[in-house]
Parts: structure tokens; C-alpha cells; sequence
């Protein structure tokens, strides 16, 4: 089985403030980390290759840096790893990095499964997965708590509402892991040892099947973001003190719409 | 499209835009400032040259023809046979947000045996229900039910497609709006509608630390998926004059290749940290007994119970009910904490929590540095006298 996974650089913290005068961010030179939630989908594809044989290859679109995240995940056991980095790339939402990412896969090779995370902690969306499968013309699956191959494809486990719906889908499809599929394992200083200082492959936008920069970054992009703001603070910090405080509280649960 | 364009002559090489950054998108080569992948053209370092070195340069891309699509259509998810509260609330919305413009508000139904929702529908105030009844349609499939959307879109031209950001809506959403090509903003907890039927998005960023406000301008339709519990529902109205509309299943329905090969209810929800709703009592309760009242306004407010530490060391509850550094962290939506003093190694993890409500007679309790809402008040006057309400409102 050979296995694609989409890993993220994200900051360190999302600890960042806006300052309320001018709406500008203060950000206190932040380090990258791996989205933890791609921990788990690489951890996903590491076993199901420990147990059933094949390739992990890890992909990441973002700046020359990210090769950091492709390093970790080096260490944890992937085979290849790929970096997607060109300044045309920049500026992309959920429509251009879903592009992108279909685009740079069909370009390292044919994969069975590719696996994202949930969600990343700075975009947030949870959106990326499905739409590179639907650019790709594939089946997948989200909020997947278990994976399990299956003949000719993987059987999986989708978190819905009030069930878990279990479907089956051929090779190749994608799917997107929770958090509690696997517990990741860590980067081990012996594989570390081992890998030296194996490449990483660094690809622009020439290497992709389509090579009209129109459909990639900000130009690829639907939506734009026209301003950020900090939330306005709609917790009340209220003291309560004589008076009726049960009946108080139970019309603000009312308007909270807890009752 | 549009960039951020470095005037060479007024760039002093600061670096204060660097810094500025919420992307990290700016790196400095040969002391002048230049954009890397990351950059999404916020403009925020353009606010912050003091020199004005910086500039953002539009180029403006052909635009559909925006007067073709009007109406905001509203996907009614139904999950485990029941239709899911968040589609009315939708409803409520687009309701808000057509009327300005004239436009109509359009459901659709996805699934199998969805008829009698429809007929509940009608009493919304939707023109049109589209009905995607199938047994192939009984199971998420996203591909699938992306299909049917698709092809009720594509006859009606929505301006707008609003879907429930619950773990079906979430995936759905952007396989559909990556068929159209079109831009979708995840999780939005604000909605505007503009004249020019720009939908204006405002959603939680980075975490919650930060508000974005996003619009989708040059392609239609607009896709959100909005939070449960943001919305208002409309009213029920009597009358039922909403129009159902069967359609045929699409072929593309048929080409999925994802089929079903189990269903299993989920176990009811166990653990506090799952828990949306939490009432807790500490030390202030002063016999095992009381801790029933906590039982009960947990229950009637659909909610689980928790406990401080000092009342699993005493036996009344076990280690699963506590909050804390040697229990659980815990982030429900509501908590209302009652007789609890608020350690620090209890409200460190409770802090979080979206809304927290704190009971105590002690006017300096440090639980109130956390509270929200800070009750300087005796429990046992104000939960008896709260669960006696609620009990009233039920009947
Ligand atoms: C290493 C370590 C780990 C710990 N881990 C945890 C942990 O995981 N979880 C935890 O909870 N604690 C933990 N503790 C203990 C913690 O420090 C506190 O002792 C504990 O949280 C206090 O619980 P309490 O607020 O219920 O009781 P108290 O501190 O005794 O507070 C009772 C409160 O009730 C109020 N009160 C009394 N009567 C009434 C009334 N009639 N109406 C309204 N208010 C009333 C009082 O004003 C008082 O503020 C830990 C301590 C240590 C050292
Ligand atoms: N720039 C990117 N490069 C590689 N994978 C990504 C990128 N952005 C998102 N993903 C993948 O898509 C998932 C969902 O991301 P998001 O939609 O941003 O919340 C992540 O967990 C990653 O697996």
C-alpha cells in the first residue's frame, strides 16, 4: 500500500493578540511545529505499513522552512518527503491549497490512500482533505476514528452526529483521521541517526502537471479575507449580588439558549 | 489578483512589516522586505511601514454576472432520522438575510424516507423543498450526496449555500464547493448579506484568538458552514406554504464508489470532558445528600455533574467526576460551579470553558477571577430556588 500524507507547518502558538488600537497582530517571532493533527495521520500510515507493507510519502505545501516538519516526519519513520514551495503559491484559501496539493500528488507519483489530518490549528477549516479528493475524483471519508484495509480498499470509520458509519472505499481514496485513531509515536533519535541527512525533495509549481500560475495562490483563490479583529469580549464579567439571583440566572440561561 | 508591492525608494529595510506578520510571510533579502509563499495579501504590514514603503496592488479578474444567482439555499441535514436543529437555525438566517433583497430561501433534503421532514419544513417559511429521497441515499456518502446538491444548484442558482457546520455538513461542504469552484468558509458564528449579494463571513481564527472577516466576490454560489447554536430558528408557523419539490436521484449518485458496510449508534456520551453543559459542586455542600441537588439541576438542564477534589476524597464521587490537575480538564459550553473556591489546581482546567458561572458566598473566592457571571450568594438558597423554575417551565 503506498501511502500519501499531507503534514503542515504551523506556529507554535496560537496564542496571538491583536492590538486593539491599531487591528494589527503582535506575533512574538513564533517557532514552526508539525500540526499536531497530522501526527495522527502519519502515525496511521506508519502502521498500516508496518503491517501491511508499502511506502509512506509525506507532502507539505508552505515556505522553504517547512522542509523542518518533512525532517520530523523523517524521524518518525516516512520514506519520502516533498516541500511544494513557489512564491505564485502564496496567498492560497482551501479552494487554491486543495488544487495545489491534488496537483503536487498527481506529480510524485500513484498513491492508494492519502491521509490528512483533521484540522490544521492555523487555518482551521478541516476543509482541505475533501477537496483534494474532489479534485483528485475520488472517494474519502472524514472524521475517521478507525481504518481497517479491506480487499481491494479500506474500511472507515466515520464520525457522524449520532453514529459511526463505516464505509468501504477502493483504492485510491483519502481519508481524514481523529484524533483518537492511534496514539503517535516519537521522533526517535535512532531513526535520526540513521537517516542522516536524507533530502528533502523541494518542488515549485514547474513540476505540476498544470502549470498556469492563474490556478494557484491568491489567484487561484475564492475567498479573500478583508480584516481581522479581536473577539469582542461578549462574556459578561458580572458581579451578582442582593436581589433574585436565581431568577436572574435562570433568564440568562434563557438568553445563552441553555433552557 | 492582487499583491503587496515593495516601493524600493521609501523602504528604509526596518523590518518592522517582518514582525508585523501574522503569516510569517515576509522574509528580508538585501534589508528590503520580500513576500514568500505565505502571504495572503492581508495588508496588515502595509498598515504598519511608518515609511508607506508598502502598497497593495489589485488587479481585478473577470467576475461572474452576480445577477444570476439570487435565493440562499439551506441543506436540512438529517442525522440518526432526526432533522438536525442547526438547519432550521439556518433557515432563520437566510430568512434575515433574503428579505432586504426579495430573494427566496430554499431547503434541501438529503436521504432515505425524508418525506415527512419535508412536510415539517413547510411551516418555516421555505419556498421550495428539494427532496433527494433514496435508499442509496441512506448513508453518508459525501461524493453522493455532493451529487444531489449539486444538481438542485445548478438548477436553481443560489447565491448563497448555507450548510450546518456539524461533522456531516463539514465534510460535505467542500467537496461540493471544490465542484463549483467557488469559495467556502468553514465554521462562520456571524453573517452578513450585502447589497451586491456579497455574503460577508466572520469566523473564529487561530484558535479563537482572533476574528476573520472573509468574502467571497468574483465566483458564485457562496458556500458557509455555520455553528450550531449560533443561529436563531424561526418561529413554526401554522400555515404550511412552503412547495415540495421530488427530484430524480442524479446519475453521478450511482458512480460512487464508497458503499455502507455498517452502521453503529454511538454510545451515549460518558466522560465530563465530553460534557457541554457542567454543574459542579465543592466543599461549600455540606452532606453527601446535597450533592442531589447538583444531580438534578445537571439533568434538567441536560448536562452532566463533576466535582471538586475534596468531595472524591471524602468517597461521594469518583475519580471520573473530578475536575482538576489530579482529575480532568474539562471545556464544556456551559459550567456553573457551586460551593467551589477555585484553587488554582481546579481552575486551570476549568478556565476555558465558554461560559463559567460561579456560586459562592465569599465574595473574594479566586473562582471569580474566572467567572463570567460571579454569584456572591449561598447555594442552598440559589440552586433550590433555580431547579424549582426550571421545573415550573417544564410543566
Ligand atoms: C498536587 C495537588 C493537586 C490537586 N488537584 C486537585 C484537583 O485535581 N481538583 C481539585 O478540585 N482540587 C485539587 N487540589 C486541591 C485544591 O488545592 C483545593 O483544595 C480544592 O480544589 C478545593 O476544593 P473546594 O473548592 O471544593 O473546597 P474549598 O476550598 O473548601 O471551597 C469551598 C467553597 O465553598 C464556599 N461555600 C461554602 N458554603 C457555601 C454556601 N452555602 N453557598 C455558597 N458557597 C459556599 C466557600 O466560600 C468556599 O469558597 C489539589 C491540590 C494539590 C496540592
Ligand atoms: N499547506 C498544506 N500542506 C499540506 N497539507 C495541508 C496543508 N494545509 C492543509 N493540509 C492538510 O489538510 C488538513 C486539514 O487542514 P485545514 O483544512 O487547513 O484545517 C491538514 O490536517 C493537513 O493534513
Amino acid at each position: 500500500m503506498n501511502i500519501f500524507v499531507c503534514i503542515k507547518q504551523v506556529p507554535a502558538t496560537n496564542k496571538v493578540q491583536v492590538d486593539e488600537k491599531t487591528g494589527v497582530l503582535r506575533r512574538s517571532g513564533v517557532a514552526g511545529k508539525m500540526n499536531p493533527y497530522d501526527l495522527y495521520a502519519l502515525e496511521t500510515a506508519l502502521r498500516l505499513k508496518e503491517r501491511h507493507g508499502g511506502t509512506v510519502t509525506v507532502g507539505t505545501m508552505g515556505p522553504p522552512q517547512a522542509q523542518a516538519v518533512v525532517r520530523e516526519a523523517y524521524m518518525m519513520g516516512a520514506d519520502d518527503g516533498y516541500v511544494f514551495s513557489d512564491r505564485r503559491l502564496g496567498g492560497a484559501d482551501v479552494l487554491a491549497t486543495g488544487y495545489t496539493l491534488s496537483q503536487a500528488i498527481r506529480s510524485v507519483g500513484d498513491f492508494d490512500l492519502i491521509l490528512c489530518g483533521r484540522q490544521t490549528t492555523d487555518g482551521d477549516t478541516a476543509q482541505v482533505g475533501p477537496a483534494i479528493a474532489e479534485y483528485l475524483g475520488i472517494p474519502h471519508a472524514a472524521w475517521v476514528s478507525r481504518l481497517t484495509p479491506s480487499g481491494d480498499g479500506v474500511d472507515a470509520e466515520q464520525q457522524l452526529q449520532d453514529v459511526i458509519e463505516t464505509v468501504h472505499m477502493p483504492f485510491p481514496c483519502l481519508v481524514t483521521v481523529e484524533q483518537d485513531i492511534c496514539m503517535p509515536r516519537l521522533p526517535s533519535l535512532k531513526t535520526a541517526r540513521a537517516i542522516g541527512d536524507k533530502p528533502v525533495h523541494m518542488l515549485g509549481l514547474d513540476a505540476f502537471p498544470d502549470t498556469d500560475e492563474a490556478h494557484y495562490g491568491l489567484a487561484g483563490s475564492a475567498t479573500q479575507v478583508e480584516r481581522i479583529f479581536p473577539p469582542a469580549n461578549e462574556a459578561e464579567h458580572e458581579v451578582w449580588e442582593d436581589g433574585d439571583n436565581a431568577e436572574r440566572l435562570r433568564r440568562a440561561l434563557a438568553k445563552w439558549k441553555f433552557i | 489578483m492582487a499583491k503587496i508591492a515593495v516601493l524600493e525608494r521609501k523602504c528604509t529595510g526596518c523590518g518592522l512589516c517582518r514582525a508585523s506578520c501574522p503569516f510569517d510571510a515576509i522574509e528580508m533579502t538585501d534589508g528590503r522586505p520580500e513576500m514568500n509563499a505565505a502571504c495572503r495579501v492581508c495588508g496588515i504590514c502595509v498598515k504598519s511601514c511608518p515609511q508607506q514603503a508598502l502598497v497593495k496592488l489589485e488587479t481585478r479578474s473577470a467576475s461572474v454576472d452576480k445577477t444570476q444567482w439570487k435565493d440562499i439555499l439551506v441543506f436540512a441535514e438529517v442525522s440518526g432520522g432526526r432533522l438536525h436543529p442547526v438547519g432550521l437555525e439556518l433557515i432563520g438566517k437566510a430568512r434575515e438575510l433574503t428579505a432586504p433583497l426579495g430573494f427566496k430561501v430554499r431547503a434541501a433534503l438529503v436521504g432515505s424516507g425524508v418525506g415527512t421532514h419535508a412536510e415539517e419544513l413547510r411551516h418555516y417559511g421555505v419556498s421550495e423543498i428539494a427532496v433527494y429521497d433514496d435508499p442509496a441515499l441512506g448513508y453518508f456518502r459525501a461524493d453522493a450526496y455532493a451529487g444531489c446538491l449539486e444538481d438542485y444548484i445548478r438548477a436553481v442558482k443560489p447565491c448563497v449555500v448555507l450548510v450546518g457546520a456539524t461533522s456531516l455538513g463539514r465534510s460535505l461542504a467542500p467537496r461540493l464547493a471544490t465542484r463549483f469552484r467557488t469559495g467556502l468558509t468553514a465554521d462562520c458564528t456571524k453573517l452578513e448579506l450585502r447589497e451586491n449579494t456579497d455574503l460577508v463571513q466572520i469566523r473564529p481564527a487561530f484558535g479563537g484568538n482572533i476574528m476573520a472577516q472573509i468574502v467571497t466576490t468574483n465566483t458564485r454560489p457562496q458556500f458557509a458552514t455555520v455553528r450550531y447554536k449560533v443561529m436563531n430558528p424561526p418561529a413554526r408557523g401554522e400555515e404550511a406554504d412552503g412547495v415540495i419539490l421530488p427530484r430524480k436521484l442524479p446519475k453521478s449518485v450511482g458512480e460512487s464508489k464508497a458503499s455502507c458496510v455498517g452502521v453503529t449508534p454511538l454510545p451515549p456520551k460518558k466522560s465530563i470532558s465530553d460534557a457541554e453543559i457542567l454543574v459542579v459542586g465543592g466543599r461549600g455542600l455540606q452532606k453527601e445528600g446535597d450533592l442531589a441537588m447538583i444531580h438534578t439541576l445537571a439533568a434538567l438542564l441536560g448536562g452532566d455533574w463533576a466535582v471538586s477534589r475534596p468531595l472524591v476524597e471524602k468517597g461521594w464521587a469518583t475519580n471520573e467526576r473530578q475536575i482538576g490537575l489530579s482529575g480532568r480538564t474539562v471545556r464544556p459550553k456551559l459550567i456553573i460551579t457551586c460551593g467551589v473556591s477555585g484553587a488554582i489546581q481546579f481552575a486551570s482546567c476549568m478556565k476555558d470553558s465558554e461560559r463559567i458561572v460561579a456560586i459562592n458566598s465569599d465574595r473574594n473566592a479566586p473562582i471569580f477571577d474566572v467567572a463570567h457571571v460571579a454569584i456572591v450568594d449561598d447555594l442552598y438558597k440559589v440552586v433550590p430556588e433555580l431547579i424549582e423554575k426550571l421545573k415550573e417551565g417544564r410543566t
